[in-house]
């Protein structure tokens, strides 16, 4: 994950309630939604950025699981979403970053 | 789920951008406090 990201949600964290924030990805594929989910709930793999040995436990969704979906207008997701929710293997990203949920 | 919620938008260029995750957030009733769209390597 880009290191002004990392920093960036580090300093959220702080500002804000950990209880009040969900991190919601759009990773293309489970190897990069690992990354990601993994950055914001364990820490950065990478030890680079400011989320090294950072254990936030950031509740994560990916965006295209049923959970986000279903809180989401149709019109809206249409428009922002659209093909992609087909494009893109929802099944196998939700399972990934769900994994990381279970584990927090 | 997201309604009153902060939330972090993490896209990525070759998925879902940041800013269409934080527009779906905030259809949703979320405050979005961060989005970047991530570019994978």
């Amino acid at each position: 994950m880009d290191l002004q990201s990392q920093e960036a949600i580090l300093k959220a964290s702080q500002t804000h309630d950990k209880a009040d924030l969900v991190v919601l990805l759009g990773s293309p594929d489970p190897e990069s939604a690992t990354i990601a989910a993994e950055t914001v709930v364990e820490g950065d793999p990478s030890y680079a950025g400011a989320l090294a040995g950072a254990q936030l436990g950031l509740l994560t969704y990916h965006v295209l699981e049923e959970e986000v979906h279903a809180d989401i207008p149709d019109d809206v997701w249409e428009e922002q979403i659209g093909v992609m929710a087909d494009v893109l293997e929802a099944d196998a990203l939700a399972e990934t970053v769900a994994g990381f949920r279970n584990r927090s | 789920m997201l309604q009153g919620k902060k939330v972090i938008a993490v896209g990525e260029r070759d998925g879902i951008s940041g800013p269409a995750i934080a527009a779906c957030a905030k259809a949703a009733g979320a405050d979005v406090v961060f989005v970047a769209t991530e570019c994978f390597v």
